[in-house]
């Protein structure tokens, strides 16, 4: 049963991609903005996962937990204070400001935490598996995999049950008009890539307890993104 | 208790407006008439914070607020209903008509019930995406969602833009209801006839300047004429 196996492996590590994506797509979705430097994000937040655990002592879902907030902040932060000044109809200078980020990150990275690749250990939770019959599935993936659907699940609630989703459809729609109704599109905007940090804070976890990682690894993730969200044709939230 | 000053707005090198002086008197009904170009949706757009200006140029309760973006304008209780009515696509009517009253000024005058009350047809068709409705239907999702922010002051950008005749009075039949909560109105209206009918006041514009201004009882339709198409005419 081999094939099975396979199969049911790469529905499950799907979900990991599915967590790389979702965070890019929810942005790309509610302002056209693609961000080049989604996965040096990632590899961002596994580090600072990794240095909770290592400052607290907490086990690392517990520390996600707890750098959720913070990267959400940064996320907003990083929206309000230099996206939104390069969002417009040309579509070049957010390109090059996020390029340039992903590049600073890399060595702003490699400054902090050195080369060294990293691991966020789970301890006995890494190996663990269930018997399912005919094929026995990880621990970790079953986890990661749930944990996507989830992801995706609340968002799509968010979308299309709370006034914050509907504020982002209107806004993905036409900024202009949603001004008009007493929306700031740009804090919107610095909401919704907050948001996105903290679906690229559940997707570092998984990434970082999954196997190794180096500041290096970032743009391998950012096409893993990629291909989920077109190949995948993963929906556009926000968009129709 | 609205007034603009020497208004002047332009799109790049193109200067569309020419120094515009306008007021607007509290439970007021006001029309601007003019031919295509004559720059009255700029003037809308400058009033209602999608462009800036100076600010001394938009003067609301004595307050410059020529420079404020347009979510802070709505906030202060002026709420445009724009022309080519602007939808939002991937909302149903109902969430166009809730994100309308996610500013939500003093006493809710307006809300979904009063808003169905005004418009019947929006409550059978409440669930279907906005822009699957009808023109005349998507008006009134417009006219409602500015409403839905209980503005003082409503400004219309040319509410019967494509529509049939018919369907233009049930529209314009809303107009006194929407007066009675004593809310000032700023009519955009192509069609003169029924502008002089509504309103108390017309200011009408030519290539971005005040041709014509008065009582809508004493404005004859010579004057407007003059007023619409230049001396020459
Ligand atoms: N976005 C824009 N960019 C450049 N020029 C513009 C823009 N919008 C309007 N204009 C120009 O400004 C002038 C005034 O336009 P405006 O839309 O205010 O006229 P209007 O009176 O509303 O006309 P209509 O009756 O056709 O709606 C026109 O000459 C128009 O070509
Ligand atoms: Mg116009």
């Amino acid at each position: 049963m081999i094939w099975l196996d396979t199969l049911v492996q790469g529905l499950l590590l799907g979900g990991l991609y599915a967590l790389f994506a979702a965070g890019l797509s929810l942005v790309f979705g509610i302002m056209r903005l693609v961000n080049l430097a989604h996965g040096d994000l990632i590899v961002l937040a596994a580090f600072v996962v990794l240095v909770v655990v290592e400052a607290t002592g907490l086990n690392p879902f517990l520390s996600a937990l707890i750098a959720a907030p913070a990267l959400f902040a940064f996320g907003w932060a990083l929206q309000w204070f230099v996206f939104n000044r390069v969002l417009g109809k040309d579509i070049l200078p957010p390109l090059l400001v996020t390029f340039g980020l992903s590049i600073a990150l890399q060595n702003g990275m490699l400054e902090v935490f050195s080369a060294d690749s990293q691991r966020i250990r789970v301890g006995a939770l890494e190996s663990a598996s269930v018997d399912l019959g005919l094929v026995t599935v990880g621990i970790m993936p079953l986890l990661t995999f749930a944990s996507a659907v989830a992801v995706i699940f609340t968002l799509n609630q968010i979308f299309y049950r709370t006034a914050l989703g509907r504020a982002f459809r209107a806004t993905s729609d036409d900024p202009v008009t949603a001004s008009l109704m007493g929306i700031n599109p740009r804090s919107v905007f610095a909401v919704a890539t907050g948001l996105a940090m903290v679906i690229v804070t559940i997707a570092a976890l998984y990434l970082g307890m999954r196997s190794n990682f180096d500041p290096s690894i970032g743009p391998a993730r950012l096409i893993f993104a990629f291909e989920a969200v077109i190949i995948g044709a993963l929906a556009r939230f926000g968009a129709r | 208790m609205l007034e603009t000053h020497s208004l002047t707005a332009s799109y790049g090198q193109f200067k569309a407006l020419f120094g515009i002086d306008i007021t607007v008197a509290p439970g007021e009904c006001v029309a601007i008439i003019g031919a295509n170009g004559a720059g009255k949706t700029t003037l809308l757009r400058s009033i209602s914070g999608v462009l800036r200006n100076a600010p001394g140029m938009v003067v609301h309760k004595g307050t410059p607020i020529g420079t404020l973006p347009a979510d802070a304008v709505v906030q202060r209780g002026i709420a445009m209903v724009p022309e080519g009515r602007k939808l939002f696509p991937s909302l149903s009517v109902e969430e166009n008509l809730l994100i309308g009253g996610q500013v939500r000024r003093g006493d809710a005058r307006w809300t979904l019930e009063t808003v169905y009350a005004l418009f019947p047809i929006l409550k059978e068709r409440r669930l279907s995406p906005a822009t699957a409705l009808s023109g005349g239907q998507q008006q009134m999702v417009a006219i409602g969602r500015a409403l839905m922010s209980n503005p003082e002051l409503l400004l219309c950008d040319e509410i019967s833009l494509g529509l049939a005749p018919v369907v233009i009075r049930d529209i314009y039949a809303a107009l006194p209801r929407i007066r009675e909560t004593g809310a000032a109105v700023v009519i955009v209206e192509q069609d003169i006839t029924r502008a002089l009918a509504v309103a108390d006041r017309v200011y009408c514009l030519m290539e971005g300047r005040v041709t014509l201004t008065g009582p809508t009882a004493s404005t004859t339709r010579d004057a407007v004429h003059a007023a619409y198409f230049g001396d020459a005419a």
